[in-house]
């Protein structure tokens, strides 16, 4: 039994449930009724439901991010891509003769997905061939892109009228939202194809150790292009719902700072900055970390803006746990309480 | 005489070939050189096609209007230097004027005032580097969590703008210093300037200064020769919260008011002046009057994209991208082939 | 404790400047240095010889005050001291040279000589004064360099004596130079002597810690040998041979295997000689090793032996496509083929292991089974995954054959003791069935039993027709495996061995000495 209780408390997983956990206490607290999901007009709805839906973009833009990660690298240029493909769609829209065609829904939306693998395939460029840190890499895209969505939308905020785009991002499918479905496919498919093949551990071999991986004959190169492309289609989706929830393309404002919420929800769940072995589950749990903090402080009654401060602490919080400096003091304290136990001494 | 130590070109014209050509292609001047052919190019061209450009108010204003950010780039370029980066910039000159213009909203002077805020986020400064070096946290999340700290901040101090009245203040902010002919400058172009030339003086002249290149050459190998790496690598943070505070300052010289939502994306700014500027990313080479030179670029682009009126203000950033592109590309060559 | 006969003091300077007295030290597992003494004369050359894990860093870093001794003591300048960290015994006298140089390439030559101790006018660094002071320091040394260039435009030949300079100006009074002249060439060297000569006879006192054994005896005045962590024996140049020097440094293994050679002496006579799988002709790179014709042929056992930076490493490296030879052709079969890539050479079914395999071959987070058919999955390629039984399958067969232990496939290897993470590394290459498997050191680090596993393993795969490269710095391991042998010194091949020629009185010879007798088989 303590075996189990040890598995358990070891697991990646642990402290990003708890922190969950705490939240959701915190809130049926607050809330009494928070728990309470109701049908209305065949639709869910309650505050678990909330959560989901406005947590559905950044944390498929997070489950990009985890990916590009885990290869040691970092993706700055979600937000700027999220911009250009709710900036695309529209302008495609108002275009057309007539938005709500699903037929021009559809092409709107497939360029934009288009407009995005090509941004993603440019970030992969840059770092994998040309050789450029990451960082730098995505911040000539983050700088670039948001500009190039002011254009796009000539400076204004483009709304536009059509029903079937705004499914996307406000519509219900058999009574659950549809920006929930589409989270969970990202994720399904990210699992499927990074599980369900090789490209999963060999994500994490490059990201471990390059040389060992570049010694044992693994295409690096390929691989990175594939993250960054992933990424930035997952941005193009966060993006496409933001948009359609609000029928409206503010390249200036849509996913603001959603880099930073997807950075720090995969550093929430479990994986490390420095890349090397990610958790998919964890970054959903991170999200939900997040976007549970956001309605935690409004239901509380703190202003909504004092969210960012709680962000600053619980991301200080985690990397000062995960630091190395931490983790030796830790084991050295570990250690001497094994040798004070009467332990064997480690060295002979 | 050794006869390792190889001899250059004898004749007078291949040596002066010989040695701009190893300017040129040096990680150290290289990149700084190409910025200010193109500011000077961008300059003219400018000149020839728009009426009134080429007048000195119009430099003078290309001061007037970045005083800000070249405090800003100086701060960048320290941190920049010893190989990190600080993303919490804009948000510190943002928190800035927040406190400026809520202290002085409650009546304190503002000779009591500014130097407090500047104390304030040296120390924020501070604690970022502590983070860096003690806890080995990388400069990006570190910088990250105070850029949040800083904004949630601001948003806690009010949510909708506050303004500046104090007559003091005000007149300090507004005050035009006459240089003749027509020209003039405001106070925050003088207090930039003196910001940047203790800059050059700390980093060239003073043992920190040194220390602060040489972790940028090899942090190990500083080490290892016996060099305060781990105090100056806490100060190089404290420095660039220092100038962010004093950024906000000027800033709120220029708009006179106190913004949460305002300088979103200025660490951007900072960060490809200092590139465009010279400085390389991976530390250790660079100069701060480069950092400056890129914040003029960064403004005579947007001074001629104001001129021409026609093109939407937003192909600013596209520009701005397209240079970081093209300088870090340089970077690259140029440091591939030292290796 | 040791009471071995050591030479006389010098005329000149008859107390030591630093005495190292019956050191130990000891990390986890392993005992680095055990009752070592070692001491240094002013105005001596001293040399430290010694092959891998024979103490001899372990002993710099205890002099620089990076190791903490765990018994015995030092004492510099008649004194006891105990130094915590570089910076105290620089200031104490004990400055290092090392082969990476470490100084600072985006600061000028003065800078780097002065970096922390630079004159100072008013509260600001005094430039002028600087360049003169260094410029004295260069002038000392008879160095014509401009203070004012950058350390970065210089050679690294020129940086290396940049350093010295900067020990120097420091008032070195002892001046450690670890491995300096692996990347001089010949003008390169004689001027680094001419300098070390010049410091000699100001009485400085200089450790000169190298693997070439001609510049080792051009230059030094006294030697020490270390091996395991003891002190073997300490001489004075002219008195000790070549071939005693070496015999000293790799001494003799108790041979608990000769009936592996028996094997294998069999298996050779009579036998036709070996279909060539691989012919390299004139393969090199520059700065690592002179072009080499090297020939493998199947099922043959081609050992690699020679002192710790002889090239060894180097031409395996080059034959497994971990680096790109600058010169040169490799023929398989007879149709030529480029191994520029471990890709390449990997489908050339040629595989390598790293000799590092902390740095370059285990993934230290992922588990033994990931591990062992990571090179298998790469080749597959990304959407053709390995199925998770097929996995266990070659995981569990691999940790039974090679007894790796905890014997979980699911075990992370960092977790793993140092033989054990080797064994999963073996693992690895054996997975993907190579027509030429080179191994580079696979029994360091690993105890006897399981070195005699690995040792019956390399024989029965070659048995089995696949060809083998084994480098080992343990000669009698190389002699009881191989059907041939290449030795390499100084970065060029000197001999080709087979057949009676293979002896250890041969080898030793041969890797002494470098030029081989007529009769001692073919040279490069």
């Amino acid at each position: 039994m303590s075996a189990l209780f040890a598995r358990i408390v070891s697991s990646r997983l642990f402290w990003p449930l708890v922190m969950l956990a705490v939240l959701f206490l915190i809130n049926v607290i607050a809330f009494p009724g928070f728990f309470s999901i109701s049908i209305r007009d065949g639709n869910l709805y309650g505050s678990l439901i909330d959560i989901l839906r406005n947590g559905a973009p950044m944390m498929i833009v997070a489950i990009g991010m985890t990916l590009v990660i885990a290869t040691r690298g970092i993706d700055l240029s979600v937000g700027a891509v999220a911009a250009i493909a709710g900036s695309v769609a529209c302008s495609i829209l108002l275009g057309s003769s007539d938005p709500s065609n699903p037929g021009t829904v559809a092409i709107a939306i497939l360029t934009a997905v288009l407009i995005s693998l090509v941004l993603g395939a440019w970030n992969g460029f840059l770092v994998a061939v040309i050789g450029i840190q990451p960082i730098i890499a995505t911040l000539i895209l983050m700088t670039a892109g948001r500009g190039a969505a002011m254009l796009i939308t000539e400076g204004q905020i483009l709304t536009v009228n059509s029903a079937p785009f705004k499914v996307l991002g406000a519509g219900f499918l058999w009574g659950v939202p549809v920006a929930v479905y589409i989270a969970a496919a990202v994720f399904i498919i990210a699992v499927v194809f990074t599980r369900r093949t090789a490209l999963g551990m060999l994500i994490e071999a490059v990201g471990i150790n390059p040389e060992a991986s570049r010694q044992a004959g693994v295409r690096a190169r390929g691989l990175l292009f594939l993250v960054y492309i992933f990424a930035a289609l997952c941005a193009a989706a966060g993006g496409l719902i933001l948009t359609a929830n609000t029928m409206a393309a503010d390249a200036n404002n849509v996913a603001l700072f959603i880099e930073l919420d997807a950075i720090l929800a995969v550093v929430i769940g479990g994986t490390s900055l420095a890349g090397g072995r990610y958790s998919l589950v964890g970054t959903v749990v991170g999200a939900l970390v997040i976007q549970t903090l956001v309605t935690t402080v409004y239901t509380v009654g703190i202003p909504p803006i004092i969210t960012m401060v709680f962000k600053a602490v619980v991301v200080t919080l985690v990397c000062l746990l995960q630091s190395p400096t931490t983790n030796e003091a830790l084991s050295n304290i570990r250690r001497r309480l094994a040798l004070r136990a009467g332990k064997e001494a480690v060295s002979v | 005489m050794t006869a390792v130590v190889k001899e250059p070109a004898p004749t007078a014209a291949g040596r002066i070939l010989q040695k701009s050509r190893s300017i040129f292609t040096s990680p150290k001047y290289g990149p700084v050189l190409v910025t200010a052919i193109l500011f000077v190019v961008v300059f003219i061209a400018g000149g020839i096609r728009y009426q009134g450009f080429f007048s000195g108010q119009v430099i003078l204003n290309l001061f007037v209007d970045n005083a800000y950010l070249i405090v800003l780039a100086v701060g960048m370029t320290f941190v920049i230097l010893t190989g990190g980066i600080d993303l919490s910039v804009g948000a510190v000159v943002a928190l800035s004027t927040m406190m400026v213009a809520s202290l002085l909203e409650s009546g304190l002077p503002a000779v009591i005032v500014i130097p407090l805020i500047i104390v304030a986020t040296t120390v924020l400064g501070l604690l970022v580097g502590l983070m860096v070096h003690y806890f080995k946290v990388q400069p990006f999340i570190a910088t990250l969590a105070a850029m949040f700290l800083a904004r949630g901040l601001c948003y806690v101090i009010s949510q909708s703008s506050i303004s500046i009245s104090d007559p003091g203040f005000i007149a300090l902010a507004v005050t035009r210093i006459p240089l003749g002919g027509g020209l003039s400058i405001t106070w925050s172009v003088v207090i930039a300037l003196v910001i940047v030339a203790a800059a050059v003086w700390t980093l060239h002249r003073t043992r920190f200064g040194r220390t602060v290149y040489a972790i940028g050459g090899g942090e190990h190998s500083a080490q290892l020769m016996g060099l305060p790496v781990a105090r100056t690598k806490v100060l190089v943070y404290a420095v660039s919260g220092l100038c962010s505070g004093l950024a906000g300052i000027l800033f709120s010289f220029y708009t006179l008011s106190g913004y949460p939502l305002t300088a979103i994306g200025t660490e951007l700014d900072a960060i490809a002046a200092v590139v465009i500027g010279g400085t390389l990313l991976t530390g250790g080479y660079g100069f701060v009057l480069g950092s400056v030179l890129g914040v003029l670029v960064l403004g005579i682009i947007q001074t001629i994209i104001t001129f021409e009126g026609t093109l939407s203000s937003w192909w600013t950033k596209i520009f701005i991208g397209a240079l970081l592109l093209a300088f870090i590309g340089l970077q690259r060559v140029l440091t591939a082939r030292k290796t | 404790m040791t009471e071995l006969s050591r030479p006389p003091a010098p005329a000149a300077h008859p107390e030591p400047i630093i005495e190292v007295r019956d050191v130990s030290i000891s990390f986890p597992g392993i005992k680095a240095l055990d009752g070592v003494s070692f001491r240094m004369f002013p105005g001596e050359v001293h040399s430290l010889m010694g092959e891998n894990g024979a103490g001899k860093s372990t002993l710099i870093k205890a002099l620089t005050g990076v190791y903490q001794i765990d018994s015995g003591s030092i004492v510099f300048a008649g004194a006891p001291v105990s130094f915590r960290g570089t910076a105290q015994a620089q200031d104490a006298g004990i400055s290092t040279v090392y082969q990476e140089v470490n100084l600072l390439p985006n600061l000028s030559v003065a800078e780097n000589i002065m970096l922390g101790r630079e004159p100072r006018k008013w509260g600001s660094i005094d430039g002028r004064a600087m360049r003169a002071q260094s410029r004295v320091v260069l002038d000392t040394l008879g160095l014509d360099i401009d203070p004012d260039s950058m350390l970065g435009t210089h050679s690294l030949a020129i940086q290396q004596l940049i350093s010295i300079a900067r020990a120097i100006h420091i008032n070195a009074r002892v001046l450690i130079l670890d491995e300096p002249t692996s990347s001089l060439d010949a003008d390169e060297v004689a001027e680094l002597f001419r300098i070390i000569r010049t410091l000699r006879d100001d009485g400085v006192a200089i450790l000169f810690v190298s693997h070439f054994l001609d510049q080792v005896y051009e230059i030094a005045d006294r030697l020490t040998v270390l091996r395991n962590g003891r002190l073997v024996g300490e001489h004075l140049t002219p008195e000790l041979l070549r071939i005693e020097l070496v015999q000293k440094m790799i001494g003799k293994e108790i041979g608990t295997l000769d009936d592996l050679e028996q094997r294998v002496r069999e298996s050779e006579e009579g036998a036709p000689a070996p279909t060539p799988f691989l012919r390299a002709a004139g393969i090199g790179r520059k700065g690592s090793v002179n072009a080499v014709d090297i020939a493998i042929g199947e099922g043959e056992v081609v050992g690699f032996a020679g002192l710790l930076g002889s090239g060894r490493t180097e031409v395996a490296r080059l034959l497994g496509g971990i680096d790109r030879s600058d010169t040169g052709t490799i023929e398989i079969g007879g149709d030529g083929v480029r191994l520029r890539t471990p890709r390449q050479a990997l489908s050339k079914r040629i595989a390598y292991s790293s000799e590092n395999r902390r740095a370059e071959g285990i993934v230290d987070e992922l588990s033994v089974r990931d591990n062992i058919v990571l090179a298998l999955q790469a080749d597959r390629g990304w959407f053709r995954p390995i199925p998770r039984k097929r996995q266990d399958e070659l995981a569990q067969s691999y940790i039974d054959a090679l007894h790796i232990r905890p014997a979980n496939p699911d075990a992370i290897v960092r977790n793993l003791s140092g033989g054990n993470q080797q064994k999963v590394l073996l693992g690895r290459w054996l997975a993907v069935a190579p027509r030429l498997l080179i191994l580079d050191e696979p029994t360091r680090g690993i105890d006897i039993g399981a070195k005699a596993e690995i040792q019956k393993l390399v024989i029965s795969l070659a048995e089995n027709g696949m060809s083998v490269v084994f480098i080992s710095a343990e000669l009698e391991e190389v002699l009881r495996l191989s059907h041939r042998i290449v030795v390499m010194r100084d970065r060029s091949k000197v001999a080709d061995l087979d057949n009676d020629d293979l002896t250890i009185d041969n080898l030793l010879a041969i890797i002494a000495e470098g030029d081989a007798d007529e009769d001692l088989g073919e040279t490069a």
